[in-house]
């Protein structure tokens, strides 16, 4: 193998160090781009859990203000921002950069400057978003941004509008890239029912991003518009109708809870079947479930709606369409029960959280099939059974099923494995505070407890002050929880066990390469012959039909292991992405404050970054190259840009 | 075609595939538009409605734009042949229709507010102005990039045998065309005639 340090011929300079802190900001490296997006979600975690301490401290019990009402709205809104677009997205997309490319056998994704682009939007976004603590108070009209409250001045929703668009200027770039890399870069022999099912939901998901963004791009453009210039989309004085604004943020709104659960359910149908030794049961059934609940997604966003003036008939319809969501969903649970059903089961922390998704998942999926039932959801509204609701979803779905994936995969990235011990203390006190903290909150919602209330009525009685005082005391049990997996990560990545390259005899791609991952991925890219290759290289079956182990070596690409002299071409990294973005501060603060001036420089500015982008210098055997006309090479990053 | 294409697993450049994959989004984005509008029809808060529209001046307009697409083919199939020279004159051809277009459009705004239909005027105004306007936008966006197009093939960095950087942009430029095509029978044509009748 030559190296994949190459001459790069052109009009300016190029970033070519690969260490560093300049390595770290120029990378164009899927891997690198993981893990800045982890650490960046850590740190939107920490913000995000802060205010929530601050939300149970001040409903620990009623009548009392520990925060003013105003700031109270503030962080309420900015938690729940924070929580789906600055924590469980961006975690998913942490596990894309990394697995993606590693799982369908590439060395990276099929744009890595977009790749970075997208990572650096999501950050100058999240920073963006939390500017506004300081620049005259933080938007304060719930996540959702119900209009007209939304386009009135003093709640500051601008802020929200803009950012949530910047963000989803990242999503969407992330989309475009993950599409096109798992439709156009997987290993040869992997076929679409050979691949691995965490790429299957991370297809449906991007494809969910691609169709579901542009809708709330729109509605957030009219709230924008509106709040800032002055349009009169939302406005009921001059007849503007603000349940449109409902209808476009639900359209998004809904395929946006599948956008954070899919790439969870994704992880833990990879775990559970290595830590269960047996394939995954019914393998086709899970791919088509979650397909069928990309499409099912986009058809039941009214049952967020029912008290809104939508009629009869649509509640009817919708009632129905939400009912019948839960029936693919239903099939993906009764897969995973019957995948550890009879299996070798190993209880390591990895296969403990992703048990604890199956179990809290299903609470919450319930929970959720209760909301199909329009007189009942009627009731529900607006209380803390909902906030219930879609905490057991959000928290112990999404959020098990991605701190599963981090369990279990952090071998990979670092070569080294995280402490078995405290991994079990994490799982443990983090299932005992999410249901000491949102468990209660289910029978305080029915005995009527609003949401977004900055004080808790007194009037409720002392049954509903008790259970948001266990609510308040389960925070506390799950701050000291989170510390725990703070600890443990961070002493594990400086000196835990060291792990081999396939700690969990695993069963797909990204396990055949040593760890932690080499930074080609692959010294040859792999020749799949079956679903779970990894696994069929290493076992055979005997006549009974029982796995035995092929001998060892067996399992090498012996063939493409000798004739292995290809020239390994690896994208360069890049200043551009991150010159680029940084165009979206004066744009976005020229939107918020109606600022034309600034608007005219962030437009110029990313236009300008463009064209950096566009004419940086190439490296050798790019079809870009300036004086290589007609030549050709194969290129592991076919039109890498 | 590029020389990377037979690489990949569908057999289709990535940066094809990543434009058609985009677009696929841009429709969404201009439907939603599109109800809205189709939402506030009516509600012109005793404002200018649809009779405003100018229909056959509209018309020379999409026309131009139209006819930009045909060069736009044009552009692309001198690209396949090798032939740079002919693709700038036709890349020129189409970014020039797009301008008088765009001009068009700023000459039809600026008409409707001085006869009294202004962004703030009414729901129906808002949703018009933004929707047409997003259009323009991206109308603009086109021409910057067959500016591009034609800057970068004199430097040498867009070659005779990359043709597939014509034709994404092509792609992209046709987005807008039928895009046009939408907005202009169900913006202006189908509810003035509704009003005729």
């Amino acid at each position: 193998m030559s190296s994949s340090t190459t001459e790069r011929t052109g009009y300016a300079g190029r970033p070519r160090q690969r260490d560093g802190f300049v390595g770290w900001i120029t990378t164009t490296d899927h891997k690198k781009i993981g893990i800045m997006y982890f650490v960046t979600v850590l740190v939107f975690f920490t913000f995000g859990g802060i205010e929530s301490g601050f939300i149970r401290w001040q409903l620990g019990q009623a009548e009392q203000s520990v925060l003013t009402e105003e700031v109270y709205n503030q962080f309420f809104t900015m938690h729940g921002i924070t929580m789906v677009f600055l924590v469980v997205m961006p975690f998913s997309a942490a596990f894309f950069n990394y697995l993606i490319p590693l799982m369908i056998g590439a060395r990276d994704v099929a744009f890595p400057r977009l790749n970075a682009f997208s990572y650096w939007t999501y950050l100058f976004g999240g920073v963006f978003l939390y500017s506004s603590f300081a620049l005259g108070g933080a938007p304060n009209g719930s996540w959702v941004g119900y209009a007209p409250l939304s386009t009135d001045a003093v709640s500051n929703m601008a802020f929200y509008a803009v950012g949530i668009n910047i963000l989803g200027v990242s999503s969407l770039a992330a989309a475009v890239n993950f599409i096109v890399t798992i439709l156009n870069m997987r290993a040869p022999g992997m076929t679409f029912m050979r691949m691995p099912v965490f790429i299957w939901m991370a297809l449906v998901t991007n494809f969910l991003l691609l169709f579901a963004l542009p809708i709330i791009a729109v509605a957030l453009f009219m709230l924008n518009i509106d709040a800032v210039f002055g349009s009169q989309f939302f406005e009921p004085a001059t007849g503007g109708d603000p349940v449109l604004y409902q209808h476009l943020f639900w359209l998004f709104g809904h395929p946006e809870v599948y956008i954070m659960i899919l790439p969870a359910m994704g992880i833990i149908s990879e775990i559970l079947p290595v830590n269960a030794r047996k394939p995954l049961f019914g393998y086709a059934a899970v791919v088509f479930a979650g397909a069928a609940i990309g499409f099912i997604g986009f058809g039941v966003w009214a049952h967020h709606m029912f008290t809104s003036a939508i009629g009869p008939v649509a509640r009817s319809a919708f009632a129905l369409s939400t009912m019948f969501i839960a029936v693919p969903t239903g099939i993906k649970i009764f897969n995973w029960v019957f995948t550890m059903w009879g299996g070798k089961l190993r209880f390591n922390t990895p296969m403990l959280f992703s048990i604890g998704f199956v179990s809290m998942f299903t609470i919450g999926g319930l929970s959720g099939v209760t909301h199909a039932i329009v007189p009942h959801n009627a009731q529900q509204h607006d209380t803390y059974y909902v906030v219930a609701h879609f905490h057991y979803v959000l928290f112990g779905g999404a959020l098990f099923g991605l701190i599963a994936g981090i369990y279990y995969w952090f071998p990979k990235v670092t070569g080294k494995m995280m402490n078995e011990k405290l991994g079990k203390v994490h799982f443990w006190t983090w299932l005992a505070g999410f249901n000491l903290t949102f468990g209660p909150m289910h029978l305080s919602g029915l005995l009527g407890q609003p949401r977004r209330t900055a004080v808790l009525p007194g009037e409720l009685g002392s049954t509903v002050e008790l259970y948001n005082l266990l609510s308040s005391l389960g925070f506390v049990v799950l701050f000291f929880s989170a510390l725990v997996f703070l600890y443990n990560l961070i002493t594990s990545t400086r000196n835990g066990e060291a792990s081999g390259d396939d700690p969990w005899d695993a069963r797909t791609l990204e396990w055949i390469t040593p760890s932690p991952t080499p930074y080609e991925n692959f010294h040859v890219i792999p020749t799949v012959t079956h679903r779970d290759e990894f696994w069929h290289r290493k076992y055979a079956e005997d006549e009974a039909g029982r796995a035995i182990p092929v001998p060892a070596g067996a399992a090498e690409d012996h063939d493409a292991e000798a004739a292995h002299d290809e020239h390994i071409h690896m994208p360069d990294p890049s200043y551009w992405p991150l010159v680029q973005t940084l165009g979206f501060f004066p744009f976005g603060y020229g939107l918020v404050f109606g600022n034309f001036v600034l608007i005219g420089i962030g437009l110029a500015w990313l236009v300008i970054g463009m064209y950096g982008w566009i004419i940086e210098p190439v490296a050798e055997g790019d079809d870009d190259e300036p004086d290589d006309a007609g030549r050709t090479m194969p290129t592991a990053t076919a039109g890498a840009r | 075609m590029s020389t990377d294409a037979a690489t990949t697993t569908l057999g289709i450049d990535h940066r094809k595939l990543g434009m058609w994959t985009f677009l696929g989004s841009e429709f969404l984005f201009f439907g939603a538009f599109v109800s809205a509008y189709l939402l506030y029809l009516d509600t012109t808060a005793d404002g200018p409605g649809v009779e405003i529209f100018d229909i056959p001046f509209t018309s020379i307009s999409s026309f131009v734009l139209l006819m930009s697409s045909l060069t736009m083919v044009l552009a692309h199939h001198a690209h396949t042949k090798g032939d740079m020279r002919r693709m700038r004159l036709w890349i020129l051809a189409t970014a020039g229709q797009g301008a008088v277009f765009l001009g068009g459009q700023v000459f039809e705004f600026n008409v409707f507010v001085r006869e009294g239909l202004e962004l703030s005027t009414s729901p129906f105004a808002s949703s018009f102005f933004v929707l047409t306007g997003f259009h323009g936008l991206h109308v603009f966006v086109g021409i910057l990039l067959l500016a591009s197009l034609y800057a970068l093939s004199l430097t040498g960095k867009i070659k005779p045998n990359q043709d597939v950087k014509t034709e994404m942009i092509g792609l992209y430029w046709h987005f807008v065309d039928i895009i046009w095509v939408v907005i202009f029978t169900v913006v202006y044509l189908i509810p003035e005639i509704a009003v005729v009748e």
